[in-house]
Order: structure tokens, then C-alpha cells, then sequence
């Protein structure tokens, strides 16, 4: 996306009013451009020569940077930005170019030689008359150029543009293509004529200049261009004569935009025509001249007729999804500068009559005008409507992401029964029952279905120890639901989602199953904090009567414990037959789903 | 020996006073005593309170006069009772025993000293070698000896540290084994009960855990993720794996036209083999051609000379949209059917890379084909997207895209940055791609666009898109990356 850089101060004067810079670039926001940078003239100097940043000047002019979209060239300098939001803040009206009424006997005239055909086959004129300059505008006027070369232009390939101080020069013109070594003249910002072709030889180490020579350097013949007396206007794309240059006090500008794609060279000139119009004695008004082709074919340029547009206006609401008058369409297209008007058809169709400016080349289609409609009547402000679509519990789709990452550590899934005797989940666990925890079964078929976990260690276990044969070590693990007593449920009990990870081998493996926890709170971006720091995790001793004492701890998770961790007791494990030593961890994972 | 003699003499008794006077009791060497009651001390078996003495031992010098007697008594023993000249006496003895001899027994005032030396008295007494005798054997000096002794450096200070021990808080009659860790063998023997453990540390991390670990932008975490949502969204998902495109399919067909920057060779990949495509649907590129140059369908077109060998060039995909075009042809091939769409792939891009950009990332695209559609539909789908990913607050900016019209880049403010990021850009396909296909007229399609790097960039808070993604990739950053939760919450 191009950049514009102007001047704060000037932007604002133009704009009629001062903004803060959040209020600058909500506008822009709204508006579809965006406030890319605040620096200073000095400031970009200071960088282009990587200079220390030196004190900076209160007085210092701020420059905003502003990034425009790359089909919008009518805002590419100061004067077409700030149009177009003085016109979005209907401060303004759109304005009405015109060209201006003159006889086909008395206007310029711009001669097209065949042999351009060869290299550079098209050219475009206008004249701005009565033009008054000023230091800014002045600058902005060669920026502009600068920027339209750089965009639209592809780098002078497919348009360049000359600007002329019309008053040195005398019409009718010519457009020429010649031998480099028959066209000689002096050209801008040098002291000496130069023949072409070794003005090109010069300019291979000119910087700026360089980049545009491969653009004709091979070419048999240069295109230029004569004024009646021969004197060169300008070789295109590569330079304009000196004879012509235009300063600060130029009243008349003779503008040429020579190219090889007719549409984009009249985008270019209508574009710099309807700006810098605003400068001239007729405001707006633009002279034009007539280009005769040696075929016969001529035209007047510019062509700043209106493109008419009917767009109908269900089209636009419809697909923007908000219902709107006519009236209220042509209301927001004029803070666009389209200017529109409700047509009612025959057949009670409403249409809208769009009339495109020579500024907005932009606008092709229907479409553009129904988004033009929507950015004025802002996106922000339009209702959302919701497609049909499905969402998957938060509380599985996490434990299935947690799944993943246990096994991925080496610990192989386990599902066991919800169901458990009563002595599997207490007794044998070295637990006493306080009957506050555990559902009880009131028709269990066999002591297996007494009651219903209150933690996956039973079921863990009990696969260890019909597993004794298994090599080890084993590395185990179930995420599941356990249930408890809650007296705030209406049922009196809820469930709770678990995990637990047990590791049993020739010694009890409990540092592995430390780092396991370690590990499961960095996949769920806990930090490792100090004791009684709320913001993540850290380990406490614990004293459980199913693990061995000294060999156990409690996980603390943003001040809550979640769970513990610890070598089995031998007395447990000699419950469960269990021969081998065994670790042990189980934590509640639903403390990681709460939002902080 | 040691630990037992202490440890049962404290299970009757209240403390052991002095551990020196301990172990002389008991013939036990002090040193060992001292060594046993530090480690019983750690396991916090028996307190134990430092106790200081200060005694004092004979130097070299000083053992010698304990043996032979001081130098002054004997130079006297070495003076005959008639007396001796002094060269005579100096004969008779070593020098220093006569130069120390002769001035202390001057001092006290036992010769007559000068040319002749004579007995002043007839009986001194070796005060000095007994005091050095009674010392080496352990007896406490007088002051007034030691002040003379110690000036002389026949004796020096010895500091002597002992113990006064107590029980502990883990007192037992017999130590039990100091265990690391519960062993099978432990467990066999059934001595696990008798175990110590060494402290553990819970201050301090475990050990590095040694599974595998998943690229961040592919696991669970950020790819699979987002599909997930695109399929709770009803999306299907495109075949994108093609990376090789024409122009046609990546620019044509979209409608930007064949001067748009982003088809300059400092934009895209070109190749140099294969060079050109084989192979186009004719009919369409027909109506492609026609609504680039003249128009159609309500369009002005761009009113250029549109080339097909630009269209024929091959590139590596700029982006994942030219697969949607050739989806989206397909669709019109037949009678149309509504459809949602998605896919996230790479997409290349002929750019420098630095710490935001490289010349590969990850495309992550959506799209609705249906008939009917507004820009609240696009907007209503964004926000559920975008919700789903953690981000609800989102704003729009009208912005310029050739194949969508309107075109809106979307917004999220980001809590930590404390202001709007730009995540992605969205807009409705513009009637002038749609029409050429063979898509009715009242078929509208809504889209939007991200890249996967950027919310995961965001998400994991990294600068620098080298350390997530390509052979600088930092290796500790994917083993630590956590979980993606979007949407899980």
C-alpha cells in the first residue's frame, strides 16, 4: 500500500480543523486509511543518513505518514486526501470538474508521430491555467508526480508525466520518436545540452535516474517531445527539459503523460488535473487540448465526464444486509464523493444513479459503489448475523488436548471402572471414609460396585497389580471423571475431571513422576513460582496417608491445590499386590479451564 | 562404635556435657566422636552445641627443655663450684643453650657473670622444665608460668572444640538406613520401614521430562486447532497440496489485473522450470480476458490489453485463494450448491526475510459460497471465528483488495500490546471473479484471510518469526511451548 507523507499542521489547516491524534486516526480508521507513522523532517533525514537521533526540535514540522489503498491514486498527496475527508465529514460538497469551453481552433494541439508506435505509442494533455503556487503546494504537486510514477505508473513503464511552464514554450506540439543521436537538448537541473544517447551514458550514474534507462535504452528510436520552435520538452520517461521547468511563480502548467496504456495514462492526468485544478483562477476547471494521431484518429483530453452508474438499490442493501432509503444511500455515497440520485423505474424498481468523478477510476463496478455505501454508513455499525455452526464442550476438547500430551511423554492410556468396591477406594488406600466424599451404590450387584471413585487410584491401581508380569517400567495414565458428594448441585453430587499418571519399576520412579507434573503445568502455561505466589505452580509437602511420608506433595495451582503426587505407600501397594515401587500422581484439571 | 556409645548412652540420660571428657572417659578417640555427632546433628538425630576451650601445648623448643631441662639450668649444672672461665663454659656448650642459658640464669641471679663465671647460689631449681612436663601431661598451668612460657614460645595456644549433645527431634537408640529413593529390594525385605529419606528438594523443578514434543504451529496446538473450529463451523476442507500455480489461477481468475504490483518479480516466485502451464479451461479464460479488458456483467473492466502469456506463467502460490478459485470454477461447473470452505497451507512469497516476514508461511483461509450473503453474514462469521480463537473484541477498516469488494481488514485488540493488531483481511468476492466462472448472479461468496504465524506469534509472544518456523527454529521453544486453548476456555 502506498505511503503519503504531509505535513500535520497544513493536513489540518486544509481540513478546517485540529484533531488529537487519536481522534486523526479513528477518522482514518473509519475512512479506510491509516496513520502509519509521526515523525519529522528532520527526523527521516536523520535516518536516511543513519544519524544518532539528536535532540529533537520542539519546532520540528510533524510529518503523518498515511497509508492509502493501492486503487485510491486521487488520494496520493495533501490536497486529494484532504478533500476526500472533508467531503466524508460533509464539510463539503463533491466538486464539479469541468473543461473548460474553448474552440477547437484555438486549443493546444499535440501532434502524435507514427514512429512513436515503436516504443511509447500514447500521450495525453491538459493545461491547468492560472494556477497560483505556494511553497506547499508546490512540493505537493512534484510529490504527487513522484508517487503516481511509483504506483499507477509501474515506475515510468507504463506512464510518465512532464510538467511545463506553458509560457516558455509555444504550440502546437509534437510527439516524436528519433535516433538518440539527433535529439539534443539541455535537460533539467544540468548547466550543458546533452545528445540522448549520451545523456543516457551520463545518467547511468545518476541514483534516481538510473532505474528508468532500461525502459528505452535499447530501444532504435527515444520518444520526445517538440514544441514549435523545437525545443524539447521532455525525454520520456526519463526527463524533462530545462527550458520548461516549472517554479514557483509558473501561472500556466502544460501537463503530457506519454504511455504505453492509453487507460491508465488518462487515469494519471485526470488525477493530477482535478487536484491541482483547485489552485487555478476557474477552480476546478481544466483546459484541455486536442492530440492528433498521423492516422487521423484525435481526442480532447482530459475526459472528466462523469461515468454514470445505475445501481439498484436493493443490490446495495442486500448485500450489505442493512435495510436503507434511497435517501439515505445518496446521503452516504455523496460523503464518498459519488454524487447519486434516486431513480424510481417503471416497474417501481429503485434505482440509484451513480455518477463516478474522473477522480475515482476506482469505482467499476456496482459493487464499489455498494461498498462506499457500507464505509460511509460504517462497518462497524452493521449488524452481524450469525451462520449456523456447532461449538464442542470446552471440558473434553482440553482433556483430549491433555491426552495428547501425557502419551506423548511415554505414558500409556488406561480407562477403568467408574465403579469400585468400598474397602478398594478407602481401606485399601490407607483412607478413612468420613461419608463426605463417595456416592454409594444402594443395590450393588457385587462388593466390586459398592461405590462410585472418588479418585482414579483404585482403577490405576488395581491394573498394576493384575499386571505384574508386564516388563517394566510401566507408565500409566487415565484422564476421567470421578464423582463426590456436592450439596450444591440439586442432585447432592457432581462430577469432577481427573488426572492421574502412575510409574512403577525397579524403584519408584518418583522424580519422573515430578517432572511429569512439572511438564503437564507447562503445557498448560502455568510458571513454576515460589511458595505462596498466586500466579502459577509450586509444590508443597503433603501428608496423605496413601503415600509414603517425606515422599509426597501437594500441587498448588494459582493458590488451590489440584492435587498430589508421591511415592505409594508400601502398605497400599502391598493391598493391591502390587511388588514393585510405585509413584503416583492425581490432579483435578478443570482449575486450568477457569479464565484468569 | 562411636554412634552407638552416644546414642544409648542419651536414651537414659539427658545429655553428654563435654565430648571431650566423653570420649577420654570411654578410651575413644575425640576426632571420631566429633565426626559422628555432625551426621547425627544433620538427620536431627541429637542436638549438638559447639563448646571451646583453650588449652596449651609445648612447641619444639619447649619439648626439648621438658627432656633435657632449660638452657639456664644447664649452663649452671656446667659451672664447676670453683667457677670457669668463659671460654671454658663456651666450649662446654652448645651456642644458643649458652646465650639463652647465660641470660636467663643472669635474670635469675644465679652467676656472677664476667670474664670468670661463678655460682651465686649453690642449688637452683629447673622451674621451667617442670612447668613444661606438667603442661604435656595435661595439667593446667599458673598464669604467671604461662605469661613466661609464652613469651619464651615454649608453648602455644591450642583452641580445643568439642560438643554438648542433646536428643533431637528424630531421636532413635539406632539410626536408620538414609534412602534416596523406595527400591524393589526395599520392598522385598520389607526394610522400607526402617527407611530415612534424604530431604527432598520440592523448591526446585524435577528433571526435564524426555517425551517428544510436536511443532507448535502444526500440533494440536495452533493447525489442528483451527481445524477443529473450521469443521465446528461446517467448513470442509480444500485440497491445497499444490504447491506449483499458474498466474491464471493465482492472479487472473481473482481479477487483478496483470499490472498489479504484486505480480512484479520482487513480489512473487516465477520458475524457471516449468515455466508455463500446459493447460487451461479455454472457454473461461475467454470470459477472464474479456472482463479484464472491456468488462461485463456490470463492469467497466480495466480497460488493458490482457496478455495470455502472463497468465501462462507458473509461480509458487502467493497464496491459498488460487486454490479457492479453482474450487469455486468447479462449484459453477455444475448446478450450484452452497458451500463453506477452508484450508491452511503455505504460500510463498519473494520477500527478504527479517523478523517478521519470510519467503514461506502458513495461509489460513475461509470462505462461504452462498446465495444471499451480506457483509453482516461476513461479519456475524468473523466474529464467531475470531471468538473461537480468543478474540472477541474485533473492529473493521474498509480497506482495498482487487478480488474483494467491499474488502475489510480486521482488527483485535490485544490486551497486553494495549491497542488494535491487524489479524487478518476479509471481504466479499467481487462479481467480476464470480460471474466469469459460471456462478449465478445472486451467488454471493464471503472470505476472509490469515496467516497461521501471526496469532501464534501473538499467542506465544514471540518477535522473531525465525525461532517458530525454519531452520533457526529454537528447539527449547517447541519443547516449551504450551497448549493451544483456543477456543478451549
Amino acid at each position: 500500500m502506498p505511503t503519503v507523507s504531509v505535513g500535520r499542521d497544513r493536513l489540518f489547516s486544509v481540513l478546517g480543523e485540529t484533531y488529537t491524534q487519536e481522534e486523526f486516526e479513528d477518522l482514518c480508521f473509519r475512512f479506510g486509511i491509516e496513520l502509519d507513522d509521526v515523525t519529522t523532517e528532520k527526523a527521516i533525514i536523520r535516518k536516511e543518513k543513519h544519524l544518532e537521533e539528536e535532540e529533537v526540535d520542539d519546532d520540528e514540522e510533524v510529518i503523518y505518514k498515511i497509508e492509502v489503498p493501492a486503487n485510491r491514486y486521487d488520494l496520493l498527496c495533501l490536497e486529494g486526501l484532504a478533500q476526500a475527508l472533508r467531503v466524508f465529514n460533509k464539510q463539503e460538497d463533491v466538486p464539479n470538474y469541468s473543461v473548460a469551453e474553448i474552440s477547437k481552433v484555438s486549443m493546444l494541439k499535440m501532434h502524435v508521430k507514427p514512429e512513436t508506435s515503436q516504443i511509447r505509442p500514447y500521450v495525453v494533455c491538459a493545461v491547468l491555467r492560472g494556477i497560483t503556487f505556494d511553497e506547499g503546494s508546490y512540493n505537493s504537486f512534484i510529490d504527487l508526480q513522484d508517487k503516481l510514477h511509483q504506483n499507477i505508473c509501474r515506475r515510468r513503464t507504463l506512464v510518465a508525466i512532464g510538467t511545463h511552464d506553458l509560457d516558455k514554450l509555444e504550440g502546437p506540439f509534437t510527439y516524436e520518436a528519433l535516433p538518440p543521436s539527433s535529439i539534443n537538448f539541455k535537460p533539467l537541473k544540468q548547466e550543458k545540452s546533452f545528445r540522448a544517447d549520451e545523456l543516457m551514458e551520463f545518467y547511468k550514474s545518476d541514483l534516481k535516474l538510473k532505474k528508468f534507462l532500461h525502459i528505452i535504452e535499447k530501444s532504435p528510436v527515444f520518444p520526445v517531445l517538440y514544441d514549435k520552435r523545437r525545443t524539447v520538452l521532455s525525454l520520456p520517461p526519463i526527463i524533462n527539459g530545462a527550458h520548461s521547468a516549472i517554479t514557483l511563480k509558473t501561472k500556466n502548467v502544460f501537463i503530457e503523460c506519454t504511455a504505453t496504456d492509453l487507460t491508465k495514462a488518462n487515469i494519471v492526468l485526470n488525477t493530477v488535473v482535478t487536484t491541482f485544478s483547485e489552485y487555478c483562477e476557474k477552480k476546478f476547471e481544466v483546459e484541455p487540448v486536442e492530440v492528433i494521431y498521423a492516422s487521423g484518429k484525435s481526442y480532447i483530453c482530459p475526459d472528466l465526464s462523469p461515468y454514470k452508474m445505475d445501481v439498484p438499490l436493493s443490490y446495495i442493501t442486500d448485500s450489505i444486509g442493512v435495510a436503507l432509503e434511497a435517501k439515505e444511500v445518496t446521503n452516504l455515497l455523496n460523503r464518498m464523493q459519488l454524487s447519486a440520485e434516486e431513480l424510481v423505474s417503471t416497474i417501481g424498481q429503485c434505482n440509484i444513479t451513480v455518477s463516478v468523478p474522473p477522480t475515482r477510476s476506482d469505482v467499476l463496478h456496482p459493487c464499489d459503489v455498494m461498498e462506499d455505501v457500507a464505509i460511509a454508513y460504517g462497518y462497524n455499525n452493521i449488524p452481524r448475523r450469525k451462520l449456523a455452526s456447532l461449538k464442542s464442550l470446552p471440558l473434553n476438547e482440553f482433556s483430549d488436548l491433555i491426552r495428547t500430551e501425557i502419551a506423548m511423554n511415554g505414558f500409556t492410556e488406561v480407562l477403568t471402572w467408574i465403579l469400585c468396591s468400598h474397602k478398594e477406594n478407602f481401606d485399601m488406600l490407607n483412607r478413612k471414609d468420613d461419608k463426605s466424599t463417595a456416592v454409594i451404590i444402594g443395590n450393588p450387584r457385587s462388593a466390586d460396585f459398592e461405590i462410585v471413585r472418588t479418585s482414579l487410584m483404585p482403577g490405576i491401581l488395581k491394573t498394576v497389580g493384575h499386571n505384574k508380569d508386564h516388563p517394566k517400567p510401566i507408565k500409566i495414565f487415565e484422564v476421567g471423571d470421578i464423582t463426590l458428594l456436592d450439596d450444591a448441585k440439586d442432585v447432592g453430587a457432581a462430577n469432577r475431571r481427573q488426572l492421574a499418571a502412575l510409574y512403577c519399576g525397579a524403584n519408584s520412579g518418583f522424580e519422573l513422576i515430578h517432572c511429569l507434573v512439572d511438564r503437564i503445568m507447562e503445557v498448560v502455561g502455568a510458571p513454576f513460582v515460589a511458595v505462596g505466589d498466586n500466579l502459577g505452580y509450586y509444590i508443597k509437602l503433603s501428608e496423605e496417608p496413601e503415600f509414603l511420608p517425606g515422599r509426597q506433595a501437594s500441587i498448588i495451582y494459582r493458590g488451590k491445590r489440584i492435587g498430589t503426587f508421591g511415592i505409594v505407600h508400601p502398605e497400599v501397594l502391598n493391598n493391591f499386590d502390587i511388588p514393585d515401587p510405585c509413584s503416583f500422581v492425581e490432579l483435578n484439571i478443570e482449575s486450568f479451564l477457569e479464565v484468569s | 562404635m562411636e554412634e552407638e556409645a552416644i546414642l544409648s548412652y542419651l536414651e537414659n540420660r539427658e545429655e553428654i556435657a563435654d565430648s571431650g571428657q566423653f570420649a577420654s572417659e570411654r578410651g575413644l578417640d575425640h576426632d571420631k566422636v566429633v565426626n559422628v555427632i555432625k551426621s547425627l546433628h544433620g538427620y536431627r538425630y541429637i542436638d549438638a552445641q559447639d563448646i571451646k576451650r583453650e588449652t596449651w601445648v609445648l612447641t619444639e623448643e619447649g619439648h626439648t627443655y621438658a627432656v633435657a631441662g632449660s638452657p639456664e639450668m644447664q649452663l649452671f649444672l656446667a659451672i664447676p663450684p670453683e667457677g670457669i672461665s668463659r671460654e671454658e663454659l663456651q666450649k662446654k656448650l652448645d651456642p644458643t643453650i649458652f646465650k639463652i642459658g647465660s641470660s636467663q640464669a643472669a635474670k635469675n641471679k644465679w652467676l656472677d657473670m664476667g670474664k670468670h663465671i661463678s655460682r651465686k647460689v649453690q642449688h637452683a631449681e629447673d622451674r621451667v622444665k617442670n612447668v613444661l612436663i606438667e603442661i604435656k601431661d595435661g595439667k593446667a598451668p599458673e598464669a604467671e608460668d604461662v605469661k613466661a612460657l609464652k613469651t619464651r614460645k615454649l608453648i602455644a595456644p591450642l583452641i580445643w572444640k568439642g560438643y554438648s549433645v542433646r536428643k533431637g527431634p528424630n531421636y532413635a537408640p539406632k539410626r536408620k538406613k538414609v534412602a534416596t529413593d523406595l527400591t524393589r529390594e526395599n520392598m522385598q525385605r520389607g526394610d522400607w520401614k526402617d527407611l530415612e529419606f534424604k530431604e527432598y528438594n520440592f523448591c526446585a523443578k524435577g528433571q526435564p521430562a524426555e517425551g517428544g514434543h510436536l511443532h507448535p504451529l502444526l500440533k494440536e496446538r495452533v493447525r489442528q486447532q483451527l481445524k477443529m473450529i473450521f469443521l465446528q463451523m461446517g467448513f470442509e476442507e480444500m485440497p491445497t497440496n499444490n504447491f506449483v500455480e499458474s498466474s491464471f489461477w493465482n492472479f487472473d481468475a481473482l481479477f487483478q489485473p496483470q499490472q498489479h504490483p504484486a505480480r512484479d518479480s520482487h513480489d512473487t516466485f516465477f520458475l524457471q522450470a516449468p515455466s508455463t502451464t500446459k493447460q487451461l479451461p479455454e472457454d473461461y479464460v475467454e470470459r477472464v480476458k474479456e472482463i479484464h479488458e472491456s468488462g461485463g456483467y456490470g463492469s467497466r473492466g480495466y480497460a488493458y490489453e490482457w496478455k495470455r502469456d502472463e497468465a501462462n506463467k507458473n509461480l509458487l502460490r502467493t497464496h491459498t485463494t488460487a486454490v479457492s478459485s479453482r474450487m469455486l470454477y468447479l462449484l459453477a461447473q455444475n448446478s450450484f450448491l452452497p458451500k463453506r470452505y477452508f484450508s491452511i497451507d503455505r504460500v510463498f512469497r519473494n520477500e527478504a526475510v527479517d523478523r517478521t516476514h519470510l519467503a514461506e508461511f502458513h495461509q489460513i483461509e475461509g470462505l462461504v459460497c452462498d446465495r444471499g450473503l451480506t457483509l453482516g453474514d461476513l461479519i456475524g462469521v468473523l466474529h464467531d471465528f475470531f471468538s473461537r480463537l480468543g478474540m472477541e473484541n474485533l473492529r473493521f477498516k474498509p480497506a482495498y483488495n482487487p478480488y474483494t469488494e467491499p474488502s475489510m481488514e480486521i482488527f483485535s485488540y490485544h490486551e497486553g500490546f494495549k491497542k488494535w493488531v491487524e489479524i487478518g483481511n476479509s471481504g466479499i468476492f467481487r462479481p467480476e471473479m464470480l460471474r466469469p466462472m459460471g456462478l449465478p448472479e445472486d451467488v454471493r461468496v464471503i472470505a476472509w484471510g490469515l496467516s497461521l504465524e501471526r496469532p501464534t506469534m501473538i499467542l506465544y509472544g514471540i518477535d522473531n518469526i525465525r525461532d517458530l518456523f525454519g531452520h533457526k527454529v529454537d528447539l527449547g521453544l517447541i519443547k516449551r511451548n504450551p497448549i493451544c486453548r483456543l477456543g478451549v476456555k
